[in-house]
Order: C-alpha cells, then structure tokens, then sequence
C-alpha cells in the first residue's frame, strides 16, 4: 500500500482527468450519439420493415379470408334464393294444382247443379206435357164415354167399386 | 472463455489479427531488454553516484523490470551500455514551483544531472522530481528523499500515452460515426471493426446492468472507459514499453470518476439502502450503515486495484521470462522462454480484453445498482 | 516484504484460488445443465470471480 502511494503522481492524475473527462464529451458529441442513433435507427428500421412485412401478410390474410367469406356468402345468398325459387316454384305448382282442382271441382259442381236444375226443369216439363197430355186424353176419354148413359153408370160403379175396394 | 457466441468470433478474429503484432512485440522487447541493462546501468551510476559495481545479469532485469513499470520523463527505445547514449526523445517537463517551469527532460540526462530552470535545481530521482541546490544532492532519510518535490505536470510517457490513445479513439469513432451518415445507415472504414463492440456493450453490459430505461446517459462513459482501458491494455503490449493501465494512477483516477457518477446519478432508493436498509431490525440499521458506505468505497477501490494488478503482473511476469532468455543464454533455455513467453502474450491479450470488460461491467452494475428501482423493497417484505 | 506478509499474501492467494476455481467449476456445471443460460451464468461467473480477484489483489498489494 505504501509503495502505491508513493508511486501515485498528481500531475499524472490531473493529465488524465481531464484527457479523460475531455474524451468522453468529445466523443459523446461527435462519436458515440451518432453512432448509437445511426445503430438505433438502423434496428428500428429493420424492425419497422419486419413489422410492415408482418402486417402486409395479416393483410393479406385477412383479405384472402374476406375473399373467402364474401364467396360463402355469395354461395349462401345462391343457394338461399334457389332455395326460395324452389320453394316459389313448389307453391306456384301446388297452388296451381289445388286451384285447377278447386276450379274443376266447382265446375263439376256448377255442371252438375246445372244437370239437376236441366233436369227438374225436364221433369217439370215432362210432367206438365205429361199431365196436359193425359188430361186431353182424358178428356177424350171422357167425352167419348160419356157420350153415352151406360158407359157413364159402368163408371161410376167401377169408381165406386175401387172405393169399396180402399 | 466464451463471454458471448458473436463477439468470440470476434475476438478470436482480433487475437490472429494482433499475434503478428506480439510475435514481432517480443524480439523487441528482447532489444528493450539489452536496454535494460544500459538504463539500469546507467541510473545506478547516477543513483549511487560512485558505489556503481558491474551487476550481475538477474539484478539488471530486475532493475529494468522496476524501471519499466514507473512513468518516465522521457521516450526511450534503447540505449548503448558502452557509451551510455539513448536512443529515443526527450519529454516536456512542467513543473509548478512558484509559476510553470516549462523545460525539456534533455535537460536532466537521463537523470544523471541536476538540471538548471530559472535558478532552480531540480533532480530526477526514480522518476521523482526533487528540488534540489546546484550540487544534486539529496536528503535521504529511511530511503525516502526529503526534499521539496515541486507539483510535477510533465507530459509523462504515461500522458503521451494517453493522449496518443485519445486521438486515435477520436479519430477512428468519429470516423465510423460518419461513415454511418455516408453510408446510409451502414458502417464502413477501419471504425467497422469495433461496431460490434460497441453493440456489445450496449446489448450486454449496460441493458442488462442498468435497466432499458437509464442505460442511454451511462454509454458514453462505458463505451469511452471500454475502449479506452482496451487500447491501453493493448498499447502496454506493444514493444513500446507503455505501462498506461498498469500505473496506479491512471487506474485510481478511472475508479474515481465511476464512483463519483455512481455517486451523484444514484437515486434515493440506493441511500435508502445504505443508510436505512430496509427489511432488518432496527439495531441491525444502524450497524449496516458504516459498512454499506464502507461498501460503496471499497468498490471503486476494488475496480481500482484489480485493473493496476492485472496489468502490473501481466507486464512483470511477460518482461521477467524475457528476461529468462538472458540468463539461459542457452539455445534450449532461451527458446523455451521465448515459447513461454509468446504463449503469455496471447494470454495477456486475452486479459487486456477481460480486463476492460469487468471494468466496464462492474462500473455498469454500480450504475445499475444505484438507479435501482423501488420493486426491490417489495422483496423484502 | 516481511515473511510474515509474504506468507499471509499467499494464503490469501490460495484462497482466492480456490475460490475462483470453485466458481469456475460451478458454472461449468450450471452451463452443462442449462447451456441455454450460458450467457447470464458466464456473466454472474465473471463478476463473482471478479469480486474474489479484488480482494485478492488487495491483499496482495495492501
């Protein structure tokens, strides 16, 4: 330790103090802040490139997914409207059925009212024609029966005779 | 050692780079240890004056070794025995004695001189600055010169060091900051190398250690105290013979400035702890206390010790088995040193690298330690 | 140096010794186990081991 002391020179201290101290802002000023900006920069830049190329692949991902999405969606909006068409198409024919049935129904119904009510309206003519003709016949009949007194006794007996008979 | 998987490459692409470098290093420190011998010699002839008996070969290494870890007031590569002449320069020396004394350290020969400024004498013992008559003698007492030693602010081989170091670190990171703005964001030129470095520090030293929010005001002190232990470790390694990082104090005033940042950017979570740790019975407060703050000296005091001994033992061990070379003067003893020593200067190369990374990791961990958020306390209860 | 001193720095040695090798050795271990955590391990190791060093190199210079 003594040895040390001895050896220690103040002049020598001094020089290198301020040598030193004379260095480290001379080169904090002109060496170590550009250089250590100039690294800086340099790594931000690489990461910035690493970042963007990162970012340009989500992009891309997600536009390959926006792609994918937007075709499911077409696909789906394609089938929903086939779907629908379909089901239109469905109903149009089986409304179309039920109404050709319907139609064809009443038209029966009409056809037949129409049978019926041509029908009763024969009927009514056929008996009318009929009555009127079996009254003339009667009449006929009836003239030349009574024409003459028996026949118009025989009658009335028979006619009475049917009545005992009820 | 792996200390990550990226800068391994590294650094072991950096340890091939600079083998050529030691490989040539040693022979040259081989001529620095002929050196050695002529210094020594020399420096005894004037130390003790006349008693200057021819040494044998292990005290001059001795000698030299001692000699290289000091300062110096000159820049000596070598020196002829024979004619005692250096080959080298000579070193400003200022001195504050009643005003700056400005002269050149020519003027002291080596320190076999006493040299004349102004009507002042001044004499150079063990790269110690004595004020002294016109004779050069010294008052010794206990082996300690007792003469006035004038406030010596000499540019030093140590502040030549430093301020070489400085500018290259200015020149090469300036450069690399604006090859960044040339270039578009990408580095170029000799400043690349360290680009990795500088990373390195900021990714593992200080985010971790401090904390992603208060890392950025830290990283200029950790980058510049990184890069600055670094080039002096390896600046040591060189056959120039600096001894920058393994010079008490150099190291001191490194462990100073990372207390005195410690100190004054700690918040009140950090004093909380030293002068109130929270979680423990009160009686046990007040005997934490002393030792807490005890605590936050002997760290910086550690970071301090730690640097200067690494470095000091490295340079001792590498330059005494150099020396071996001397001694053998064998072809088998002297090769195997010269292996030995060729293996240790890899090793120590390896150290400078690990000794500024546990500088700057500790500091940052003390950074760290003292913007310590409150979810600490939460711990304790 | 007195021997006294010489002798308690080298104890101290050997202490600070073996205590970095038995961090070694255990972070050696913990990697082996857990080589994902090599990083924060090899830190945590350098620091302890830093820590040891310190106080070894202090008393070896103190």
């Amino acid at each position: 330790m003594e040895k040390l002391i001895n050896d220690f020179s103040f002049g020598l201290f001094i020089w290198q103090v301020v040598i030193f101290v004379g260095l480290i802002l001379l080169l904090k000023k002109f060496a170590w802040k550009p250089i250590l900006d100039a690294v800086n920069e340099r790594e931000e830049g690489i990461k910035n490139a690493l970042l963007s190329a990162e970012n340009a692949k989500k992009e891309m991902q997600n536009l390959k997914s926006d792609n994918e999405k937007l075709l499911a969606e077409a696909r789906a909006e394609r089938d929903a409207l086939m779907k629908e068409a379909r089901e239109i198409k469905d109903k149009m024919i089986n409304d179309a059925k039920v109404e050709a049935q319907a139609t064809g129904e009443k038209m029966i119904e009409q056809a037949k009212a129409a049978i019926t009510s041509e029908k009763n309206a024969a009927m009514a003519e056929l008996k009318n024609q009929v009555s009127s003709l079996s009254l003339e016949i009667a009449e006929k009949v009836l003239r030349d029966e009574l024409s003459n007194k028996e026949a118009q006794t025989k009658l009335v007996e028979k006619m009475l005779g049917d009545a005992k008979l009820n | 050692m792996v200390i990550s998987k990226k800068p391994l490459h590294f650094i072991a692409a950096l340890l091939v780079a600079f083998m050529p470098l030691v490989s040539s290093a040693n022979p040259s420190n081989d001529s620095t240890a002929v050196e050695a011998h002529a210094v020594a010699k020399t420096e005894e002839a004037s130390h003790e004056g006349v008693h200057a008996e021819p040494k044998d070969e292990k005290a001059k290494i001795k000698e030299f070794i001692n000699h290289h870890l000091l300062d110096s007031h000159s820049f000596y590569f070598n020196a002829d025995e024979e004619s005692g002449k250096h080959f080298g320069f000579s070193l400003p020396i200022i001195l504050w004695d009643n005003g700056f004394q400005f002269f050149s350290s020519s003027k002291f020969h080596n320190g076999e001189e006493v040299a004349e400024h102004n009507g002042n004498f001044y004499v150079l013992h063990h790269e110690k600055i004595y004020k002294t008559d016109a004779s050069g003698k010294l008052n010794e007492e206990h082996g300690h010169p007792t003469n006035v030693r004038p406030l010596d602010f000499s540019i030093t081989k140590s502040v030549l060091g430093i301020l070489l170091i400085a500018l290259l670190m200015f020149l090469v990171f300036t450069s690399l900051a604006k090859s960044y703005a040339k270039n578009g964001g990408i580095a170029k030129g000799i400043g690349r190398i360290f680009e990795p470095i500088v990373l390195y520090v900021r990714d593992d030293i200080a985010i971790p250690n401090i904390g992603e929010k208060k890392y950025k005001k830290y990283m200029s002190y950790l980058l510049t105290i990184f890069f600055f232990i670094l080039f002096l470790n390896i600046l040591g390694l060189t056959p120039f013979g600096f001894n920058v990082t393994g010079n008490f104090t150099i190291t001191a005033s490194l462990a100073i400035l990372t207390y005195l940042i410690t100190t004054f950017t700690a918040n009140k979570n950090y004093w909380g702890h030293i002068f109130w740790m929270p979680g423990v019975p009160t009686p046990m407060k007040f005997i934490l206390a002393p030792i807490e703050l005890l605590g936050t000296i002997i760290k910086p005091f550690s970071l301090m010790i730690r640097l200067y001994a690494n470095m000091v033992a490295g340079h001792v061990v590498l330059m005494s088995i150099i020396g071996l070379m001397f001694i053998f003067k064998s072809w088998i003893g002297s090769s195997l040193s010269f292996g030995l020593a060729f293996a240790l200067s890899i090793l120590e190369i390896l150290v400078a690298f690990l000794q500024a990374y546990i500088f700057t990791m500790l500091s940052a961990l003390y950074f760290g330690a003292g913007n310590e958020e409150h979810h600490h306390e939460d711990a304790h209860h | 140096m007195q021997i006294p001193e010489i002798v308690g720095a080298g104890l101290i040695v050997i202490g600070a010794g073996l205590g970095i090798g038995k961090i070694g050795g255990s972070a050696m271990d913990a990697i082996a186990r857990q080589p994902e955590a090599s990083g924060k391990i090899q830190t945590a190791m350098l620091i302890a081991a830093a820590l040891i060093e310190g106080i070894g190199f202090a008393a070896l210079f103190a």
